[in-house]
């Protein structure tokens, strides 16, 4: 009788995380309707953002997301591996310890405390050497690659740890250089985690708020060059969410809710079901 | 240069770029978090556990009113959360295993782990704000716990997977039901890492500002209701980190090093938790 009970109630609470997810979805499409019913397809190719005509057209902000999350991979992914071969093959193991915790630490620091970091000191020097305005998608590129480096660094360190020592030794045994060993044995054995790994943090800064919130402008423009100010789907959301006041504005931005939602899902199924599964099998 | 010597340069200079590549990480990270020690100590005083906010230049203000609302919205996620990402853990490695269903929702939650935080904010808006009415601590807490349910599920499943099978089959030997060999055995082999999950999901949720934006809200004043809006550390940082005013932004500073504080302390006590362990065994 308890047992049934038991067994019950923790598989109710399995299935309400399916039931949750699929809920998500349903609403923010209920909610989205009216908008893509007025624009169409118009919605995602036209970028007039133009509340007091109601007019919503999403582009920018889906450019601004994924130029923003684009600039910050192409910053942060050569210094992730880098940092990864550091931890993994360089360091000593006492640093490796210090280092290895640090760079776990700073991936726990909200990203709310990078945005702040980004507009109060970074942004500052950006104005100064390029001489805009500072705020805009450079920014907001360089802040976001910031703060997902340590997440990075970590789980490419990870994926690159699978390697089992006895490959290692075998290439050393052959004469091989440190670098020979990286290129030629750790980076072939885990391409597949490494991979995975990256596109789960590219998961991660395309749904980055905060950290780009304060950096961004929050322009709805598509940006006519990397300094100029500009807007992300979830910048759009957190500074016009409360704002919105007729059905149609509203329903926009459930609309760009749902973009994002799909955006991040489709990133992070690929990068879970396609890399990281290979690279347990292997 | 014979080939021999440029295999020696080729692996010095990598060696170097990516020695390089991590102390230019380091030093950019350092740079932030010293950043927030140096901001945050200086906006330290006791005004700030004493006062709730105020409007800008008054003397007396402080962050009471969000020090508490972050704990009250923390907390009441963590009372909803936890103990339902334990018990689906629980489904996925007791009862679920390796068939297609559990694996299912085991990929599902993970997906959910990374989902953008602030559109669950917009789905808590939808179907708990706008039935209400207006915003409110409940739909905070609520768009913290389903972030913090994942990661729960996440590490129960794979700490409940660690406990050896011959454990369970010698309670059941001893005549035990399911339940109880789960409660009894399996829950107690597990302690350790479990409670890591806890702090560790704890944690993650703490820094969360996205979610909250739309849901609780924010607030200026002290206030317990549960039915409207509640000030936090995170919405109030953002608050204040935007505005003008050079005070406000002192205090919001103040609260991103308390704030900080809070989850590296939280992170630290459980790895330590777990390292005691590894060491006890």
């Amino acid at each position: 009788m308890v047992d049934k009970l038991f067994q019950n109630l923790t598989r109710i609470s399995a299935f309400l995380i399916l039931l949750i997810v699929a809920w998500i979805f349903v609403v923010l499409f209920n909610q989205s309707t009216e908008a893509m019913q007025t624009f169409g397809l118009d919605f995602i190719t036209k970028d007039e953002w133009a509340p007091n005509v109601d007019k919503f057209g999403a582009y920018a902000a889906i450019f601004g997301s994924v130029a923003s999350t684009f600039l910050a991979m192409l910053l942060a992914i050569p210094v992730a591996i880098g940092v990864a071969i550091f931890l993994s093959e360089i360091a000593h193991d006492k640093i490796k310890g210090f280092f290895g915790v640090s760079v776990e630490l700073l991936a726990a620091i909200p990203s709310v405390i990078y945005g702040m970091w980004g507009l109060f000191y970074f942004v500052p020097i950006l104005r100064d050497l390029t001489g805009g305005m500072g705020i805009g998608l450079l920014a907001a590129g360089i802040v976001l690659s910031i703060m997902i480096l340590p997440f990075m660094a970590a789980v490419t360190r990870d994926a690159m740890n699978t390697t089992p020592d006895i490959l290692k030794e075998s290439a050393y045994a052959l004469g091989g250089t440190q670098w020979d060993v990286i290129k030629d044995v750790i980076i072939p054995y885990a391409k597949a985690g490494i991979i995975g790994s990256l596109i789960l943090a590219l998961g991660r800064a395309i749904g980055e708020t905060m950290a780009v919130t304060f950096v961004m402008g929050n322009v709805h423009k598509v940006p006519t060059s990397i300094l100029s100010p500009t807007t992300s789907i979830p910048v759009t959301l957190a500074n016009e969410f409360t704002e919105a006041d007729t059905s149609l504005y509203f329903s926009s931005l459930f609309g760009l809710a749902l973009t994002l939602l799909i955006m991040s899902f489709v990133v992070i199924a690929i990068a879970k079901f396609y890399f990281l599964r290979k690279a347990r099998r292997a | 240069m014979t080939a021999v010597q440029k295999r020696i340069f080729i692996n010095k200079l990598a060696l170097v770029f990516s020695t390089l590549s991590a102390v230019i990480a380091l030093a950019f990270l350092f740079w932030i978090l010293g950043v927030l020690v140096m901001k945050g100590v200086s906006a330290l005083n006791w005004n700030i556990f004493i006062y709730e906010g105020a409007p800008p230049g008054y003397a007396e203000s402080g962050l009471k009113h969000a020090l508490v609302g972050q704990l009250i919205l923390v907390g009441m996620a963590t009372g909803v959360g936890v103990p339902l990402g334990i018990l689906a853990g629980t489904y996925l490695s007791e009862y679920g295993k390796n068939s297609k269903l559990a694996n299912t929702i085991r990929d599902i939650s993970d997906i959910m782990m990374s989902a953008p935080s602030i559109v669950i904010g917009a789905f808590v808006y939808a179907v708990v704000v706008i039935p209400m009415g207006h915003f409110s601590a409940w739909a905070g807490a609520i768009a913290l716990a389903i972030m913090m349910m994942p990661i729960i599920l996440r590490t129960t499943d794979d700490m409940l997977q660690l406990v050896p099978g011959t454990l369970r089959e010698a309670a059941f030997a001893l005549g035990a039901p399911k339940y109880k060999v789960i409660m009894d055995v399996v829950y107690r082999g597990a302690k350790a890492g479990i409670l890591t999950g806890v702090l560790l999901g704890v944690a993650r949720v703490a820094g969360e500002t996205a979610p909250l934006l739309f849901t609780s809200f924010n607030d200026n004043f002290f206030t317990t209701d549960l039915n409207q809006a509640m000030p936090s550390l995170t919405v109030t940082m953002f608050n204040y980190a935007t505005s003008p005013y050079e005070d406000w932004q002192q205090l919001g500073w103040a609260a991103a090093f308390i704030l900080s504080m809070f989850i590296l302390g939280l992170n630290i006590l459980g790895r330590l938790i777990l390292l005691t362990r590894k060491k006890g065994k």
